[in-house]
């Protein structure tokens, strides 16, 4: 498959497994994750006093106050169809999933406006959400906000990407999903997934199965695909036109 | 025929056990006889030429030249869908996958000859024949309610004509009238319909006619998405609706088409519009080829063959498979086993383990939609239940709008499925 490059590394390089047991960490140093907000977000997002939104084509919108704010909030900004979805999904931007996002924006929203390759070191999105949350309320100032400390998990390990999907078995398992997603592509109230990258199918079904992104009827359907079965699938679907 | 499920686990791979050996074929190709055009039979047909690649003779017998299907027809009765907008030709059915539809009636399976008989007089060799007729009504279910009141007491639970009159029925109700329903015993053809009808009758009614009272006999303890109905009776219908269940005697009930009566619990009621949904069991040409037990067609969860004749699959309302719902859904999830199950069967190609799914969506009043969905796979003994979801009560109104769109994008996919 295509584009794994850097997740594959990360995994390689820390020995991880697929979504390695859940350990807490504190989200790390605001003043590095400062630094790294300016190179890597600073162009496109604004946070802190007097913050707004970009006017540039491709902009995003400002991060304050982002943390536990419902997703997809501000009526004056413009969002790509991928975000809105996660918003009527009733997603939150909880510090698990701006991690998940700034691991890869496409694991947790395919179809978003944000270019960006991801940020693969875990100690890197820590600091620049630990920047972040700066801007934000925090639990000493309303004890019910959410913590400031991350589960830390792996994205997908190397044994689970380099699976050759089975188009045979694609074909089957496919025949479940169009009951809902055409297989001509056309859309109406429940997106189109024909034609997909492979690697955006597999990590969108991913985070399904393990629950990071919202919608029952895809966590259900997903959380019983085996990776093989997750693979043949996305297999399939691409070759769709 | 055993199927062997030790091939599926321990890899989680895709297995490709083979359900017995390919048929050799004495005379030409394999033929599959389909009997019942709707969500189950119409898929199967399609999957099953159009995986083939013309491998298989596939045959559909369906009498409707035009299906309109029972899923959405609630949301006709509340005025937010046309009628012409739920029905669908077989035309493409025809065209695209080849499938010989045959707009006829079956009225007698030899099994021993593996003969399908048409009221036409057409007898149709099989080697595989699915049988997907849906439902029929159980006899003197209702005292007082046969066929022949049908007109007066419409059932609508077959749609087109009884759902169009049923609508007309409500629109002339008089100021202040009462609708009536006599709901049905389990189990029954879409679990969450009766109630999904309520609410849409309401929504009619709330528009039309403010002061009019809704009755409902239920037999039933309890039934599906209960709460959330509930809730939205209260919120949108508050005082319209009298749901009267078995301990205060709708499991008792009787009518008179005649003079627009309905007993219930020896209480005799007059009412405006009954809406009768009687008991209900297998299309009857299961009946009719002697594969049912009591009122329903037992199935192998595997491969959804009839556990009385193997050479025959019976797909959606009309069998007894387990733990999924009577569904289109579900009829449309049961075929695609079916068909893959029959395509391995007649030709070898690669079969896998069976997986079902469904979900129903339900609308409450105007962009409000809820939903229940889950997740099956066969077991020897049934189709069984993996994982399951319900909407909550008190959702906010955007991810109840999402629902609602959410369900016409599901029928616009799955009536693409069905029909092409």
């Amino acid at each position: 498959m295509r584009g794994w490059a850097p997740l594959v590394l990360l995994a390689v390089l820390t020995g991880s497994a697929t979504f390695a047991e859940e350990t807490a960490i504190g989200i790390g140093d605001p003043a590095r994750g400062e630094r790294l907000f300016q190179q890597s977000c600073g162009s496109c997002h604004q946070v802190g006093d007097g913050a707004t939104h970009g006017t540039d084509e491709g902009a995003g919108p400002h991060l304050n106050n982002i943390f536990d704010r419902k997703i997809a909030q501000f009526a004056d900004f413009s969002y790509s169809e991928g975000i809105n979805r996660a918003r009527r999904d009733g997603m939150v931007w909880n510090l698990g999933n701006l991690d998940a996002y700034l691991t890869n924006p496409k694991l947790l929203v395919s179809g978003t406006n944000m270019n960006f390759r991801g940020m693969e070191d875990a100690g890197d999105r820590g600091d620049v959400l630990a920047f972040l949350r700066q801007f934000s309320s925090s639990p000493q100032d309303i004890p019910e906000a959410a913590p400031t400390a991350l589960k830390q998990e792996v994205v997908l390990g190397p044994e689970v990407l380099s699976i050759v999907g089975d188009p045979d078995y694609g074909e089957y398992l496919a025949a479940e999903c169009t009951t809902c997603h055409r297989r001509d592509g056309d859309y109406q109230g429940i997106p189109a997934i024909t034609g997909w990258y492979e690697e955006d199918f597999v990590l969108a079904m991913h985070a399904y199965k393990r629950q990071i992104r919202p919608h029952p009827v895809m966590q259900m359907m997903a959380g019983r695909l085996s990776d093989e079965e997750i693979a043949a699938l996305a297999t399939y679907f691409a070759a769709l036109e | 025929m055993k199927f062997n499920r030790r091939g599926f686990i321990g890899t989680g791979m895709a297995a490709t056990a083979v359900v017995g050996a390919p048929m050799l074929m004495a005379e030409g190709k394999p033929r599959v006889v389909v009997v019942g055009g709707g969500a189950g039979g119409a898929t199967a047909a399609r999957y099953i030429a159009r995986d083939s690649k013309g491998a298989i003779d596939v045959t559909l017998v369906e009498p409707s030249r035009s299906y309109y299907t029972c899923f959405f027809s609630n949301l006709y009765i509340g005025g937010f869908r046309e009628m012409a907008s739920l029905a669908h030709s077989y035309g493409k059915l025809a065209s695209e996958t080849g499938v010989n539809v045959v707009h006829d009636w079956a009225i007698g399976i030899d099994r021993d000859a593996r003969t399908a008989t048409l009221a036409g007089g057409a007898v149709l060799p099989y080697d595989r024949l699915v049988l997907s007729p849906g439902i029929d009504f159980v006899e003197d279910a209702v005292p007082g309610w046969d066929i022949r009141q049908q007109n007066r007491m419409p059932h609508a639970y077959k749609a087109g004509s009884q759902t169009e009159l049923l609508k007309a029925q409500i629109e002339a109700m008089p100021q202040g009238g009462t609708f009536a329903m006599v709901a049905p015993p389990n189990p029954f053809r879409c679990p969450p319909g009766p109630y999904e009808r309520v609410s849409m009758v309401a929504h009619l009614l709330k528009e039309k006619n403010p002061t009019a009272k809704i009755l409902i006999a239920d037999p039933k303890n309890s039934f599906s998405k209960m709460a959330l109905f509930q809730e939205a009776w209260g919120r949108y219908y508050d005082g319209m609706i009298d749901w009267i269940g078995p301990d205060f005697g709708g499991g008792d009930v009787s009518v008179n088409a005649e003079d627009m009566t309905l007993t219930i619990d020896g209480e005799v009621t007059k009412v405006d519009v009954c809406n009768v949904i009687p008991a209900m069991k297998a299309g009857r040409i299961c009946a009719l080829a002697g594969i049912t037990e009591g009122n329903w067609a037992p199935v192998i969860g595997h491969t959804m063959q009839s556990r009385i004749d193997q050479n025959i699959h019976v797909l959606g309302d009309a069998s007894a498979q387990g733990d999924m719902p009577k569904s289109g859904f579900a009829a449309n999830s049961q075929a695609k086993v079916a068909a893959m199950a029959i395509r391995g069967a007649l030709t070898g190609s690669k079969v896998f383990p069976a997986k079902f799914s469904n979900t129903c969506w339900s609308l409450l009043a105007t962009e409000d939609g809820v939903k229940v969905g889950a997740t099956y796979e066969a077991t020897d003994e049934k189709i069984a239940k993996v994982d399951g979801f319900v909407s909550q009560t008190g959702e906010n109104t955007e991810m109840r709008r999402a629902t609602y769109e959410e369900s016409l994008g599901w029928y616009a996919g799955i009536t693409s499925d069905i029909f092409g």
